[in-house]
């Protein structure tokens, strides 16, 4: 259902997709069922001259199963959607698949700045590009992402991934994604961090490998004191 | 009014305003409260405009800049859930109901009591004053997470965040104080003969609400504390820098934060069952198996709290866990709502306006049930974590709960509470006003955040994949329902106050129902009971095959049914 909206652009945003289906419709049955056997109760058993109402306790053996048995249904539902929960969470944040390349974001009010591996596809060297509020990735290439914040909490979220991930200051965390479609998307702040929250957009840009290292090179001869500027703020 | 002069005569302060008697402190929760919905329902107004018409000036409250749109959005929250829902459903239902329905005079703390209100007030005050401080109120969110709370420097408010913080403090010791006077009062002070399975279940929704609260309340009060310490002397508990952790804060507030959520959520279902038995003329299906899920729902809401802190920076393996619990709270609440369902069983129902209500309250919160389980479902998570679905579910539980739940309980007993009965038919015009403008609001807000949108922004334009027409139009369609929501409260206030002095004379007891509240007058005099009463049997003792008429007075002398059958 999400996808009618928004492409899949991440390894794992299918997975995502399909939870969410999974959900729908398991609950959207059981949301059906007892709407449909509460609006007929309602009709069926609307006041009418002359007839009194039944007297049930619900504490006889016969009538309480009316209730235990689509209580054990729902602890059955409930196990197939744990599973279904556990296993996208276990792909998208407890797993770390190795990298191909590393990116560095820093969100702080209210602008991010990512960081991307220069020529050599090492982070933390001389040839590092830093962009403000503007992250170039490849489609394919597996990548770990390094998440920090410098002043309030903020959020990393790509909704084409399907991906979020908030930032806390005082921590460096860990993630991971990998480009599958090529385009240019949103990146929100998903985070209150204060009157500039609205304002912290950014977009990503995935290329192909090509297209990326074309990138790479204008950027390093239109802006020659890049990448030492940058790794030296940081 | 007619009073039994057996006390000295009473001043206006003294019987209105410093009064200890329980009916009065509830009617002075239920005005303010709703007083304060005025004022939240004005800031949902003002931000739902600007989100649908970016950069108007809204009428009756001109440019809303990004400072004031944070405010208005926090404060709506705030206001919501601890200044409307709280007072009216626990504070003044559960002032007005436990002496009545238990057989007593008072509660039994009835200066306690006074207090409790005193510093509700209080509370409400320091909160509306702080809109009119420089710089205006707290823009955090309601949920206030650190460091954006704890620092000036960060989110622009030097006075408005500590006397929120205050404010929300200060509320939370009032009812602590009015939730020791609810427990003590059910415990101690029943009617001779009222067994524990003989109270009607609204009480002990009160009463498990308040004892929920006053467990998960402390954690949070430290926390606010420590939240002041950091706002005014620098401090450094919510700081890395100083060696403190934001996430602290999270895990304080969500402690206490979802516990709450059936803090407010147990009255409500608890007024709905008293209405749902009497419209219906049945015995409530399974009052044990309703008592033990709800304190099964109890326990379980205090190992739930991390599912709001999914990707907030915890131990991703610390998810599993709380994914769950959360899915196993759903199985108590999926057996309350199947139990209510089955109430209806062979039936004899009208649709009276409460009785409209309670229905209406089953089939829009069971929406809300079932959305949460998208979000307690940590994979999902992932993606809906902050978008407007999040804002959808939780309304789909929170208007059921505060705004529909009210409704339910004014209706049904506002006969007692004034002497005079509703109107009817305007009762019903504004039912209609209400449910169907409610789902046109928070139906597009599913879709939005099914297309990623996300929440505490006030305009979409720097985000190209949002800012669409189709999504815009959707934008619209919540905010136009949401002014015709609120005008039809127009309605219900006129009724109101009309029936108030105008409306027909209320019997003791219009609804033929059994317990104990509808056996003195209508309005009941101070002291409630002219002769304290006896119980005989359980609340619910509708259309038995033994009896001609179809309800039995708790305290009608005679044989106890649930007895006689074993």
């Amino acid at each position: 259902m999400i996808e009618a909206y928004l492409v899949r652009a991440s390894s794992f945003a299918g997975d995502i997709d399909f939870l969410n289906d999974l959900i729908f419709w398991i609950v959207g049955i059981w949301f059906l069922a007892a709407e449909v056997v509460f609006f007929y109760f309602m009709f069926r058993y609307r006041k009418k001259a002359g007839q009194k109402a039944q007297y049930v306790s619900g504490e006889k053996k016969r009538h309480k199963k009316w209730i235990s048995v689509p209580h054990y249904l729902v602890l059955v539902f409930d196990v197939a959607i744990v599973w279904g929960a556990i296993a996208v969470w276990y792909n998208i944040k407890q797993r770390l698949p190795e990298p191909d390349l590393t990116v560095g974001i820093v969100a702080q009010q209210w602008a991010w700045t990512f960081v991307h591996p220069g020529a050599d596809g090492e982070l933390h060297t001389d040839d590092d590009v830093a962009v403000v509020d503007e992250l170039h990735v490849m489609e394919g290439a597996t990548y770990h992402f390094e998440l920090e914040a410098t002043d309030v909490l903020h959020s990393f979220s790509v909704p084409v991934f399907r991906l979020k991930q908030d930032a806390v200051p005082g921590r460096k965390i860990t993630g991971w994604f990998r480009p599958t479609k090529t385009g240019e998307y949103d990146i929100q702040c998903t985070e209150i961090c204060g009157l500039g929250h609205g304002l912290m957009a950014a977009r990503i840009f995935i290329k192909s490998a090509y297209d990326h290292e074309q990138w790479l090179n204008q950027r390093y001869s239109t802006m020659p004191g890049q990448a030492l500027a940058s790794a030296s703020s940081l | 009014m007619s009073e039994a002069h057996t006390h000295h005569e009473m001043s206006f302060w003294e019987k209105y305003v410093f009064s200890t008697d329980h009916k009065i402190i509830g009617f002075q929760y239920m005005f303010t409260g709703l007083f304060m919905a005025l004022i939240g329902g004005f800031f949902v107004y003002v931000f739902r405009m600007q989100l649908a018409f970016p950069g108007i000036d809204v009428p009756g409250f001109g440019h809303v800049s990004e400072l004031a749109y944070n405010s208005l959005v926090t404060n709506h929250g705030t206001i919501m859930i601890f200044w409307f829902a709280m007072p009216v459903l626990i504070a003044a239902f559960g002032n007005f109901l436990i002496p009545l329905m238990i057989g007593a005079d008072d509660m039994v703390f009835p200066r306690i009591n006074r207090l409790s209100y005193q510093i509700f007030l209080l509370s409400a005050l320091v909160l509306i004053a702080s809109f009119f401080v420089p710089n205006g109120g707290f823009g955090g969110s309601w949920t206030a997470y650190p460091p954006l709370s704890a620092e000036a420097q960060y989110n622009a408010t030097p006075l408005g965040a500590p006397m929120w913080v205050i404010a929300v403090g200060l509320e939370f010791v009032a009812f602590l104080l009015g939730g020791i006077n609810f427990i003590t009062t059910l415990m101690n002070a029943r009617a001779p003969g009222m067994k524990m399975y003989d109270i009607p279940i609204v009480l002990w929704m009160i009463v498990i609400a308040s004892i929920l609260f006053m467990c998960s309340v402390g954690p949070l009060l430290a926390g606010a504390i420590m939240l002041l310490f950091d706002q005014l002397i620098g401090t450094g508990f919510y700081n890395p820098a100083h060696g403190g952790d934001p996430l602290l804060w999270q895990h304080l507030f969500w402690f206490f934060g979802h516990p709450e959520v059936y803090v407010v959520l147990l009255p409500a279902m608890g007024i709905v069952a008293e209405i749902m038995a009497v419209f219906a003329r049945k015995k409530l299906f399974g009052y044990k198996t309703i008592l033990y899920s709800v304190f099964a729902t109890g326990i379980l809401s205090f190992v739930v709290w991390a599912h709001h802190q999914f990707i907030a920076g915890i131990d991703p393996r610390m998810a599993n866990l709380f994914t769950v619990t959360t899915l196993i709270i759903s199985v108590p609440i999926a057996e309350l709502c199947f139990v209510y369902i089955a109430t209806l069983y062979g039936a004899s129902i009208t649709f009276s306006t409460p009785m409209l209500w309670a229905l209406a309250f089953m089939a829009e919160f069971l929406i809300g049930g079932v959305t949460g389980i998208f979000l307690g479902a940590s994979g999902l998570d992932v993606y809906y974590h902050d978008t407007y679905f999040v804002v959808a579910h939780f309304h789909y539980t929170f208007v059921p709960i505060a705004i529909i739940g009210f409704y339910a309980g004014i209706t049904y007993w506002f006969p007692k509470m004034f002497g005079r009965m509703l109107n009817e038919y305007w009762g019903k015009v504004h039912f209609w006003g209400t449910i169907i403008p409610f789902n046109f609001i928070f139906i597009p807000l599913f879709i939005l955040g099914a297309a990623g949108q996300h929440r505490r922004i006030s305009g979409y334009v720097h985000f190209p994949d949002l800012y669409t027409q189709d999504l815009q139009n959707l934008r619209i369609i919540a905010t136009v329902s949401l002014i015709a929501m609120l005008a039809f409260q127009v309605v219900f206030i006129v009724n109101m106050v009309y029936s108030w002095f105008r409306g027909k004379k209320a019997e003791i007891n219009p609804w033929k129902a059994n317990t104990l509240e509808w056996t003195v007058p209508s309005p009941p005099p101070h002291g409630n009971f002219a002769e304290f009463p006896t119980v005989y049997r359980g609340p619910y003792e509708y259309s038995h095959p033994d009896r001609e008429v179809d309800y039995w007075p708790q305290n009608e002398p005679g044989p106890d049914p649930a007895k006689s059958r074993k």
